[in-house]
């Protein structure tokens, strides 16, 4: 394969903390290999803004393979770029010509809050799995794996919703800021296992409290939040999270 | 000699004896205990919840956003356990010999032989939690093979297990969250242990948002914080895994063992150019089914899928027909090496192997034909049946690779090179997991115990579980039972004052320096350093020269450094660059360590100890022995040996023809 390099126009959103107010800044850089990852050109524009004295942006990353669910840009107005079932860090340079000019903002919402630049506090995620994302065994307390048949179809769908990576972009890409596919998700997961069943309805009802409380908003089903999910969670999964929620209401005592 | 302290009796009954007599604290004792966890990976995670479940109070510190994100989320292959669940001659036993043997016997026998007997209460637990592990049509769980062993005993989900099982150790975590027995920091990074008359009594952490500096008191700090891959600059590890926390603990008197023993991955993506910030792996599953080869001939500028099929060499298969594509890491790795250097390797950069997938898939594809009772079928559609089973295998390691290269690995071979991946060496600890600090334990990658000189695929996770779930809740007990007498310490103490003002001072004086070089660029010169001669094959000469330029490293960074921001604000530089510092003295203990052991062992390969067929030439009779270091001053490490002693295995050279 051939490689060319590309001149790039950035246009970053810049916000020194959570209580000041931010601004977009442009920005340059040059010789761009298309090889390169979307974050190693951030970095060559962060090398680049401290050698000339000025400060680099700040953003989340850890794994950069598309894993931790830590990256979270959101590109020329898509969660995690143009790419499909992909994150920020699994983007490369090939998505992009020359002289384009880029713009890259934080995930916006206010459950989200801006620490700074394009990293946000997506703790409200932490605190939702708190209210009842789990099994209640404690460690020591299990049988023998095999004791347990689950038929391939429901663990391959509970695997499938269970691949979720918490990095927010269905909230990012939502018009409402929902987070009800981060939620159905991991309802979904551990409603198709037998493990999860006897928690099965306060573990819906608690977590859709906790939801609310965070301030996320009510989805409308315009399913934006599947289009930019980089683990193609299924959105037939909030369908999953509806029915539970209502059957825990009908039938709790 | 120093003692770890392992228990008397048969190998068989250690653990089963330890655990029949060690001291347990009681109920309402443990509720006023409180206990400091740093790093939430899979030791982390599965320790701070187990512990919190137990009683304890725990605080859990991890420097990501949140606990979900610790590295161990990208352990691809999957997990080992002696469950034997395919009849195919599995025990406690063999997992046992063959973690020992794939080590290189540099592993302890006592704490190895725990570890196989516990693996499959892990397997338990995680089901239990509702972890989704890939399972067959009669409903039970399934099992794949992986390299160093003729068993199958890895179970997996997908190419996502670590994932699966840390999202289960995070669920359990935030599970004791909302009960109040764990109080969780995200965002906070431990720059201190505070001793109190010799004891850790807790940490100083940094909130990383606000950059302020918290003190932290413990009966007990328990270092889960990973490995140290991160010193080659370039290596499989996340970006933010670092030494600095074991660091810290080497500082206050714990000893730091076998730090020569990395581990270099052989199948990852190669690397396309300078700006290259990471490596990508390529799970070692994928050498269940695919066929590594290069070119037989020199010079060779054919496309991989225009070379006929008696032109490719299969190097593994050809040197080592037992084992074939599945021998251990380590030997992979030189391998491909060693074919690389003798010029055979492909791609612009010539520093790479083929991994190829046409045999499997054509395989496959002829199984589902047979499966599904098709006649009069084409080769396409073979290969196109052969590509979905392929595809619900490896899917997701297959759609990475095209993301990164561009290429389509279904239709072309893959283009791998080793990397580095994992750290055997670590943090010294006795039986108990403690450091040669009291009060001080170090769990996980964090720690030296399990792997010696090699770890074996599938058993990085095994060892995280094992150790947080299973190990620390008894040995910690068995120590936090003399403790109850002794008050909580006030964090107002002059130990944490001091600690407090020492972590201060070194923020300042790094900020302070107002260099020209960025963290970054002094990052990447280390990691070429330490690769190049502390790599995947080390001499006498190379070691020497590598620490003098280490030395010289570390005088300019402390000179040159530019750090922009400010001190008490969110900062990626300024804690990248106190990470990096630490790194750099790391770099030179390896070397050092490198240095000191003349011999060649599973991934310490020196050049000067190899057999006639380029194989690890082991030196049982001087070096059969843990090197842990202890820090003495700058520049200065005395040595002190923990003897293995084999009371069950004979050791031999390894031998996978």
């Amino acid at each position: 394969m051939s490689h060319t390099t590309m001149n790039l126009n950035l246009k970053v959103w810049r916000q020194k903390n959570t209580k000041t107010a931010g601004a977009f800044e442009m920005y340059r850089v040059e010789n761009i290999s298309d090889e390169m990852s979307f974050l190693e050109m951030m970095d060559i524009l962060n090398e680049q803004l401290i050698t000339t004295g000025g400060e680099p942006v700040a953003f989340d990353h850890d794994c950069r393979e598309g894993i931790c669910g830590m990256c979270s840009m959101y590109i020329n107005g898509k969660p995690h770029g143009p790419w499909q079932a992909n994150t920020t860090c699994q983007l490369h340079m090939r998505a992009f010509k020359d002289n384009d000019t880029i713009v890259i903002e934080p995930w916006r919402a206010n459950a989200f809050p801006v620490i700074k630049d394009l990293t946000v506090d997506r703790s409200a995620f932490d605190r939702i799995i708190q209210a009842g994302g789990y099994v209640s065994v404690n460690t020591g307390n299990a049988v023998d794996g095999n004791s347990l048949p689950i038929e391939k179809s429901k663990a391959d769908e509970a695997f499938a919703a269970a691949m979720c990576i918490g990095c927010g972009a269905c909230v990012a890409a939502c018009k409402n800021s929902s987070a009800m596919l981060f939620l159905s998700a991991k309802v979904s997961h551990l409603a198709l296992l037998p493990q999860g069943g006897p928690e099965r309805k306060t573990r819906v009802t608690n977590m859709v409290a906790q939801l609310d409380k965070e301030g996320f908003g009510a989805c409308t089903n315009t399913g934006a939040c599947e289009a930019a999910c980089p683990k193609e969670i299924s959105i037939a999964n909030i369908a999953r999270l509806n029915k539970e929620y209502i059957v825990a209401g009908l039938t709790s005592e | 000699m120093i003692d770890a302290k392992i228990p008397k009796g048969d190998l068989d009954n250690k653990w089963v004896d330890y655990k029949g007599h060690c001291k347990l604290v009681n109920p309402a004792n443990k509720r006023k205990m409180e206990v400091i966890v740093v790093g939430t990976g899979l030791a982390g995670a599965s320790a701070a919840a187990s512990l919190g479940e137990m009683g304890y109070k725990v605080k859990a510190f991890c420097f990501q956003d949140s606990p979900r994100r610790a590295h161990s989320i990208a352990a691809q292959g999957g997990i080992n356990a002696a469950k034997n669940y395919q009849n195919d001659g599995d025990s406690v036993f063999r997992l046992f010999y063959d973690t020992i043997k794939g080590g290189d016997y540099r592993a302890r026998e006592a704490n190895v032989h725990r570890l196989a007997e516990v693996s499959t209460n892990i397997i338990d637990q995680c089901v239990a939690q509702g972890v989704p592990f890939a399972r067959e049509y009669g409903g039970l769980l399934s099992n794949r093979s992986f390299g160093g062993t003729q068993v199958q005993r890895t179970f997996y989900a997908a190419g996502q297990t670590g994932q699966q099982l840390l999202i289960g150790a995070y669920q359990a975590l935030e599970r004791q969250v909302a009960l109040g027995n764990v109080q969780m920091f995200a965002r906070h990074e431990m720059l201190d242990v505070v001793k109190v008359d010799g004891k850790a009594k807790g940490i100083i952490a940094r909130n990383l948002v606000t950059g302020e500096l918290e003190r932290h008191f413990g009966y007990a700090v328990l270092l889960c914080t990973g490995g140290y891959g991160n010193v080659y600059y370039l290596s499989t590890n996340a970006m933010g895994s670092n030494v600095t926390a074991a660091w810290k603990a080497h500082k206050q008197g714990a000893y730091f063992a076998n730090p020569c023993f990395t581990q270099i991955h052989p199948t990852c993506i190669p690397v396309s150019g300078d700006h290259q910030s990471k490596l990508t792996l390529m799970s070692e599953s994928l050498r269940n089914d695919g066929r590594i080869w290069v070119p037989k001939k020199l010079g060779e500028t054919r496309k991989a899928n225009d070379i006929p099929e008696e032109e490719r060499d299969y190097y593994l298969e050809r040197r080592y027909p037992a084992f074939g594509n599945l021998v251990p890491r380590d030997v992979a790795s030189r391998a491909a090496k060693e074919r690389c250097d003798a010029g055979y390797g492909v791609g612009t950069s010539k520093q790479a192997v083929y991994l190829d997938y046409a045999a499997a898939i054509e395989r496959y594809g002829k199984t589902e034909v047979s499966k599904k009772g098709l006649s009069n079928v084409s080769h396409e559609e073979i290969i196109a049946l052969g590509k979905e089973v392929v595809k619900e295998k490896y899917g997701n390691l297959f759609d990475m690779y095209a993301k990164i290269t561009g290429e389509n690995p279904y239709d072309v071979p893959m283009r791998i090179y080793p990397a580095v991946h994992y750290t055997m060496g670590g943090l010294w600890v006795d039986y108990e997991l403690q450091t040669s600090v009291p009060g001080l334990y170090a769990l996980g990658e964090a720690n030296f115990s399990d792997h010696g000189a090699n770890r074996l695929g599938a058993s990085a996770l095994m060892q995280g579980l094992a150790d947080g779930y299973f190990v620390i809740p008894y040995t910690l007990s068995n120590n936090l039972a003399d403790e109850i007498y002794n008050a909580p310490i006030p964090t107002s103490h002059p130990a944490f004052e001091a600690a407090e003002k020492t972590v201060a001072d070194r923020i300042a004086t790094l900020k302070n320096i107002n260099g020209k070089q960025t963290v970054e660029s002094f990052h990447k010169r280390l990691g070429k350093i330490i690769w190049n001669e502390c790599g995947m094959s080390r001499s006498a000469a190379g070691l020497k020269q590598a620490i003098a330029d280490v030395q010289a490293l570390k005088k300019e960074f402390w000179s040159d450094v530019r750090i922009p921001g400010e001190i008490n604000e969110y900062n990626p530089e300024l804690d990248k660059a106190n990470r990096v510092a630490d790194f750099i003295e790391l770099g030179e203990l390896m070397c050092v360590d490198a240095l000191a052991r003349e011999e060649s062992c599973g991934g310490h390969f020196r050049e000067e100890y190899q057999t006639p067929e380029g194989e690890a030439l082991r030196d049982d009779a001087n070096f059969m022995y843990v090197a842990a270091w202890e820090l003495k001053n700058e520049h200065e490490w005395a040595l002190h040996k923990e003897e293995l002693k084999y009371e069950v295995i004979q050791t031999s050279q390894r031998n996978y023809k």
